[in-house]
């Protein structure tokens, strides 16, 4: 067995998004479509048009953050399924503040902010905490997921139901000055776009370069030496929750700041983000900065397979069906990773 | 390797070796040359070793002696790089556990590998049997060899009911349904009760008398004599000795054992003299093993500045406790001062009080394999200066003294940034050495130091650990290898089921005396041992 390198990580990564979009080709031949007209109109319906490129970026955003933070949280071997529940929850407390604490105007914002991400953290370290206790975070967090559901769906039909919505369950508009500014005609706010780029860096730069990095990094990827050297595996693993879902919040705020400018139902606030960008932190192999690629890369396959569906007629669980082949593909592609196949017998 | 070959194959004290237990036709396995190597290890050296049908021999050797190895490749899991096997005068060639199961080689593991909601039965019919109801077909013949071997084993029972000793039956009929006629029982009595391992020796009688053959693995000296018809042992991966169990005694085994070396020369010069104060002071220290057990039973010593104090024992005796305890890895009762201040904290805050640790499991514990040469030389103090700045890790510095402690320790690495997992254990070793005692350290706590590693790399080991008792550190060297031991302690201490019994001067114990006292023996009945200072050992 060798090291990885890099390259050979690189080129193993892209090939298997290669192998994935053949695969889901083929489903699309027995779906009676032309794997050429769907691919075709994927990329002429997002990176060819303005509207479509617009798209790709409203959900580019919390793909990032999440990305960048799930990224930092596989290193440290804190499997984070829960980045849903944890956006969920960085909604309610962004909502929660813009709606009902009195923060003067020009701190709204960055108190939407810090709101989301404390929403998001707290609920992760709900996880970091049971995980004290031997109960698997891979369970913990995904469990969570159903209670921030209900928890969002309880507070939109119970006490924060809109005054002026009639039957509809969700709240009333924030005040204008929670509203994010976006890129003029579109939903791409930007101030949270600046966050997740700003972070995804400095996550990069905390994962490398810093005395809390190379700890992360340790305990991540040798438990036992951690536990040698006197690292707590238990600080780590709070820390690491608290920004992963931190940055899952901070997606939160962002969407319900940014675009819906209330808290509505969980299925309107998040289109799955929180397990796409499982795939994004994967496909970027633990790299923040790398998620930079990678999320725009999933932004483009969510938004173009929306336009599959209006344009072609396919079914809306397209989507699925490409994060799923992708991530299958992605996994499978471990083993290639790590060793070198040989034909014949040794 | 010491003259250990000489030694190859050894009569013991007059015995004549007498290998002819059923000279009729060629014995049903015979291994020659058998050599495997791993990167900077030689598990297996040139090991001959046969066994004859209607036959029990005992494999004995110290953990990593090259038993496993050994047992893998007669299974198939491994390929040797040298050697031949041959069963009942063929060649043969085993290419895979499915392929030595054809050709009769049966294991049954130390930990029975069963699926435990299922019926003994299911367990059994699984990959041997096909079409419908496989287990109803297989029951019949379990009952059968059950009533052929005395292994009362219930087909239909839920494997999750079963004690250890009967999972233990299960495994056999296992390998005996599968045709096996040499059978490898891999340290079977380690999850025995001794009513239960009774139990085991009557069955491995009837299928002896069957003339099946059994390779039995075991370090307990006591059920070697009481079941093995020979005894090969093994001892650093090549074969140091074999005797037939008729006519040994506890005593003989221990001492083949732990080997005796012809040309055995002692490194350590002179030692600290008897005026050197206490260094380290460990008093009336007790902590419970993993399972809840007594690892350590009130053990007190001094260790005094600028010697090394040796600690042998038979693995699993609390000798690893006593240095996780001491490293502030694992909870005990008791006092531990050094230099005169109560030593207290975890690890981290241990080493800064000057307590280096050489670990055990050199990969596991002792260095992350996938981080660099370089950052693996700054775990113990990334956090602090001139590592880091606040937050922030000063890289250059980092990778300015790995290329200094590469350079003085002579760590052979194709750069400072290339995994550690790419190194043979030699420069693995070395890199822990320099990082550990790169803060100059009052207390050395080395486990294993030169386990696996080749005579050169050992060398530079002790002559460094040497070198730093020249400036007052003292060293505590856990070790099973007794060459070692006796020729780098000053005084040398016994570790027997979580007890300390010593230490004693080097110069008033030998290799005879030490295998006796590690084997449980006690200490009053062994010349040599008797004059120790035995005040500060529990004898119960």
């Amino acid at each position: 067995m060798t090291a990885p390198s890099a390259a050979r990580t690189a080129l193993v990564t892209v090939a298997s998004v290669v192998v994935a979009l053949l695969i889901c080709a083929l489903v699309f031949v027995f779906a009676g479509q032309s794997p050429a007209e769907v691919y075709g109109t994927m990329l002429r319906g997002t990176l060819g048009d303005p509207t479509g490129l617009a798209e790709v970026g409203r959900r580019t955003i919390p793909l990032l953050l999440i990305g960048t933070g799930l990224a930092l949280a596989f290193r440290a071997q804190f499997f984070n399924i829960g980045a849903e529940g944890q956006l969920l929850l960085g909604a309610v407390f962004a909502a929660g503040t813009a709606l009902f604490l009195p923060v003067p105007g020009a701190l709204l914002i960055p108190a939407v902010f810090v709101a989301g991400f404390v929403g998001g953290g707290l609920w992760a370290l709900v996880a970091a905490a049971l995980r004290r206790v031997n109960v698997n975070e891979i369970l913990s967090t995904l469990m969570l997921n159903y209670i921030a559901v209900a928890l969002v769906t309880y507070l939109i039909a119970g006490p924060w139901k809109g005054k002026d919505v009639r039957g509809y369950i969700y709240t009333d508009n924030f005040p204008q000055g929670a509203w994010l500014p976006t890129f003029s005609g579109t939903q791409v706010h930007w101030p949270t776009l600046l966050l997740g780029v700003a972070l995804a860096l400095g996550l990069q730069w905390l994962l490398t370069r810093s005395t809390f990095g190379y700890a992360l990094r340790v305990v991540g990827e040798n438990p036992g030496a951690a536990h040698y050297a006197g690292l707590s595996s238990t600080r780590v693993a709070t820390l690491v929750a608290l920004l992963t879902g931190g940055l899952a919040g901070l997606a939160g705020a962002g969407e319900v700041a940014g675009i819906h400018h209330r808290l509505l139902e969980a299925s309107q606030i998040s289109l799955g983000y929180g397990f796409t960008a499982v795939i994004v932190a994967w496909l970027a192999r633990g790299n923040p900065a790398l998620c930079l690629i990678t999320a725009p890369l999933m932004g483009v396959i969510l938004a173009g397979g929306d336009l599959l569906k209006i344009d072609l007629n396919l079914p809306f669980r397209v989507v699925d069906i490409f994060s799923g082949v992708i991530l299958l593909c992605l996994i499978a592609s471990e083993v290639f990773v790590r060793h070198r196949v040989q034909w014949g017998r040794a | 390797m010491k003259g250990l070959a000489a030694l190859r194959p050894a009569p013991v004290k007059g015995w004549t070796v007498n290998q002819t237990q059923s000279s009729a036709g060629p014995p049903a396995l015979r291994l020659s040359g058998i050599t495997k190597r791993f990167p900077g290890v030689v598990a297996n050296d040139a090991v001959d070793l046969t066994v004859h049908a209607g036959e029990v021999l005992a494999l004995l050797g110290e953990n990593g002696a090259g038993k496993s190895t050994l047992i893998s490749i007669l299974y198939g899991l491994y390929q040797p790089d040298e050697g031949a096997v041959e069963l009942a005068g063929q060649p043969v060639r085993i290419g895979s556990p499915a392929q030595a199961r054809r050709l009769g080689i049966g294991l049954v593991p130390q930990h029975p590998l069963l699926v435990s909601r299922h019926t003994v039965a299911e367990n059994l019919a699984l990959g041997r049997v096909g079409g419908l109801f496989p287990a109803r077909r297989v029951a019949g013949q379990v009952r059968e060899l059950s009533a052929r071997y005395g292994l009362e084993v219930n087909p239909e029972a839920r494997v999750s009911d079963l004690s250890p000793g009967e999972k233990q039956r299960v495994e056999i009929v296992r390998a005996l349904l599968g045709g096996a006629r040499v059978l490898i029982l891999d340290e079977p009595t380690s999850v025995l009760t001794p009513q239960e391992a009774e139990g085991l020796f009557r069955v491995m009688r009837e299928l002896k008398a069957d003339g099946r053959s059994l390779i039995f693995i075991s370090h307990k000296l006591d059920e070697v004599l009481a079941v093995a018809d020979r005894v090969t042992v093994l001892r650093r991966g090549k074969v140091v000795g074999g005797v037939p169990t008729r006519g040994a005694t506890r005593e003989s085994l221990a001492e083949l054992m732990v080997g005796r070396s012809v040309d055995f020369t002692r490194k350590r010069a002179g030692g600290p003299g008897a005026e050197a104060g206490a260094l380290l002071s460990v008093r009336d220290l007790s902590a419970q093993g993993a399972r809840g057990l007594p690892a350590l039973r009130g053990v007190s010593f001094e260790l005094r500045r600028g010697e090394v104090l040796g600690v042998a024992g038979i693995a699993g005796n609390g000798q690893s406790e006593l240095v996780e305890v001491l490293a502030g890895l694992h909870a005990a009762t008791g006092s531990v001062t050094l230099d005169s201040q109560a030593l207290t904290g975890d690890a981290a805050a241990r080493f800064r009080s000057g307590v280096a640790h050489i670990p055990e499991d050199r990969i596991h514990s002792g260095t992350v394999p996938s981080m660099t040469v370089a950052e693996n030389l700054a775990l113990r103090d990334f956090e602090r200066p001139p590592l880091a700045r606040g937050l922030a890790r000063d890289l250059t510095a980092t990778d300015e003294r790995a290329r200094r402690e590469v350079e003085a320790y002579g760590v052979a690495t194709p750069g400072i940034h290339t995994p550690t997992r790419l190194l043979s254990g030699g420069n693995i070793q070395k890199l822990i050495l320099a990082r550990e005692l790169a803060g100059q350290p009052k207390l050395i706590l080395a486990v294993h130091p030169t386990y696996g590693l080749d005579i050169g790399a050992t060398d530079q080991v002790h002559r460094v650990l040497l070198d730093r008792t020249g400036d007052g550190a003292g060293v505590l060297l856990v070790s099973e290898d007794l060459d070692e031991l006796l020729s780098l302690s000053d005084r040398v201490a016994v570790m027997v089921g979580g007890s300390l019994l010593g230490p004693f001067p080097v110069a008033e114990v030998t290799r005879e005396s030490l295998g006796l006292l590690m084997g449980g023996a006690h200490p009053h009945s062994i010349p040599g041992a008797d004059q120790g200072p035995t005040q500060n050992g529990v004898m119960a």
